[in-house]
């Protein structure tokens, strides 16, 4: 099957730029410009831009909205106040994992109060399809798909914020963590957030479309002298696995629940009943089979997704999910999804494409931003 | 000495072979393509096969890690291990900007039996990378 690709807003800049475009959820992304290590440590010492466009972007708006997000996710939103962010999951009746979201609660200049869910991209036709039929159940909320009409750029590293603040105009480190609002730059509307994907300090914008490119090169130039660069999804990748975030199709998929996926801080189980709950109530009182945790295999070979892991006496007992070298801390990395049992265990092996290395269990993530 | 990438064998796996006559033996040195080192970039880590170790064609002789994968390294050539460059795990930020003189990998005594008619001449293999993208 071919399909056509699509193209983000920002596509002819990337090219422009050295950008090794690959094909990513249906569309063309960078993986990387000159280097995945050099873009990683820019986001650690100073700060990278991503092209995030990809990334599904659904607004709701109407009556009872805070009801049928409550009705679809595992985390209660019901309560969540104008220029809040919550993290949740959107489960199946059994519990498992459709997809796991951004929920923002944002009001715009005109006082227009709405919803935006920010859901990966590879199930954004997914999760449209799972909710197009619930909706019917919530006749005054209205469901649109932004993703085409919009852009999402995120501005990752120590120096971020301060770049921020001198190109827009309001201070951004006003806003919170976890918070988002409605802002006028350049007299256009932008969503901002403190939101991201990486372990660092930053925001995220969700732009027009056609404003994508201007904010996108006066982010660049306005920390020009602080060295901040493009950086594709390779880093990213590197990026979020140092910061023990899972990823959607490795971390998480439909077959593990949000307890076993060591996520039940974005699940709200008591007195309430949404879709999946009782499945989830089910394994909390069983107590979920499996952790997800952070390995170190001894040497300098990554374990990858696949790569089996062993307990010591040779038996398969889990599975790495994500892995490979850490360009902040120099060795290589995993995380992997190993039984109950084995959670503290650190006579761990794993099965590296054929070779068996020792492995050290450590608690995630593996990489935390120093106190600013 | 300064190998001509264009007199070159490649195997369509990426790894080059120089065939010569050294002390009356047929001898590959083999190594990886310049196309296939930029599109791994950010190399971390090489595994390098067994001095002695006999290969066959197609063979998985060690792998090149770079942060995003692993790539196995295949023999485009049979025939025995006879120097492995000890080196270039230690070197791999300098592969790179030498693919074809400092990054051979190992020269392999290559086997009578030994066919490369499956291989590819230079203009074959540069018309498969411009394929690949």
């Amino acid at each position: 099957m071919t399909t056509e690709l699509a193209k983000t807003p920002l596509d002819a800049w990337h090219r422009a730029n050295g950008g090794k475009m690959v094909p990513f959820a249906g569309y063309e992304m960078p993986v990387q410009y000159e280097s995945i290590v050099s873009e990683h440590q820019a986001c650690r010492n100073v700060a990278a831009l991503f092209d995030v466009s990809h990334t599904g972007r659904l607004r709701f708006d109407g009556d009872g909205t805070e009801h049928f997000l409550d009705h679809i996710l595992t985390r209660k939103v019901a309560d969540l106040p104008v220029g809040g962010v919550r993290y949740g999951l959107i489960c199946n009746q059994g519990g498992g994992i459709l997809d796991d979201v951004l929920v923002s609660h944002v009001e715009t200049p005109s006082q227009r109060r709405f919803h935006l869910m920010v859901v990966n991209a590879s199930n954004r036709e997914k999760i449209l399809q799972w909710l197009t039929p619930i909706l019917d159940d919530f006749p005054t909320v209205t469901m649109s798909d932004r993703t085409e009409l919009t852009a999402m750029i995120a501005v990752q590293g120590p120096a971020a914020m301060d770049a921020c603040k001198r190109l827009f105009s309001f201070d951004p480190t006003r806003l919170k963590y976890y918070r988002a609002v409605i802002t006028d730059q350049f007299s256009k509307p932008v969503i901002v957030s403190r939101t991201g994907y990486t372990g660092e300090d930053g925001l995220e914008l969700i732009v027009r479309a056609e404003e994508a490119n201007r904010i996108w090169e006066n982010l660049l130039l306005a920390g020009r002298h602080d060295g901040f660069i493009a950086a594709g999804l390779g880093a990213r990748d590197t990026l979020r696995l140092e910061a023990g975030m899972p990823l959607y199709g490795h971390e998480l998929n439909e077959s593990i629940d949000p307890l076993s996926a060591g996520l039940g801080f974005a699940c709200t189980l008591q007195e309430r009943v949404f879709l999946g709950s009782e499945a989830l109530l089910k394994i909390a009182g069983a107590g979920p089979s499996t952790v997800r945790v952070g390995l170190i295999p001894e040497g300098k070979r990554s374990a990858r997704e696949g790569c089996p892991v062993l307990d010591n006496e040779g038996r398969k007992i889990g599975e790495v999910t994500s892995g490979g070298p850490s360009p902040t801390l120099g060795y290589p990395i995993a995380m992997a999804y190993v039984d109950k049992a084995n959670a503290g265990d650190n006579e761990l092996k794993i099965d590296i494409r054929g070779k068996i290395v020792d492995a050290k269990q450590v608690s995630l993530p593996f990489y935390k931003r120093p106190k600013s | 000495m300064s190998r001509d990438e264009s007199k070159l064998l490649y195997a369509e796996s990426h790894e080059w072979v120089d065939l010569a006559q050294e002390d009356g033996k047929a001898v590959g040195t083999i190594g990886l393509s310049g196309f296939a080192l930029e599109q791994l970039n950010d190399l971390v880590y090489m595994e390098l096969p067994e001095l002695g170790r006999e290969l066959s064609v197609g063979e998985e002789f060690g792998e090149v890690e770079s942060v995003k994968a692993v790539s196995p390294l295949y023999s485009p050539v049979s025939g025995k291990v006879i120097a492995v460059h000890e080196d270039l795990p230690e070197r791999l930020e300098e592969l790179n900007d030498d693919p074809y003189d400092f990054g051979w990998i190992v020269k392999v005594e290559v086997s009578e039996a030994n066919s490369v008619e499956s291989l590819l001449d230079h203009a074959a293999y540069q018309k498969q990378c411009a394929e690949a993208g």
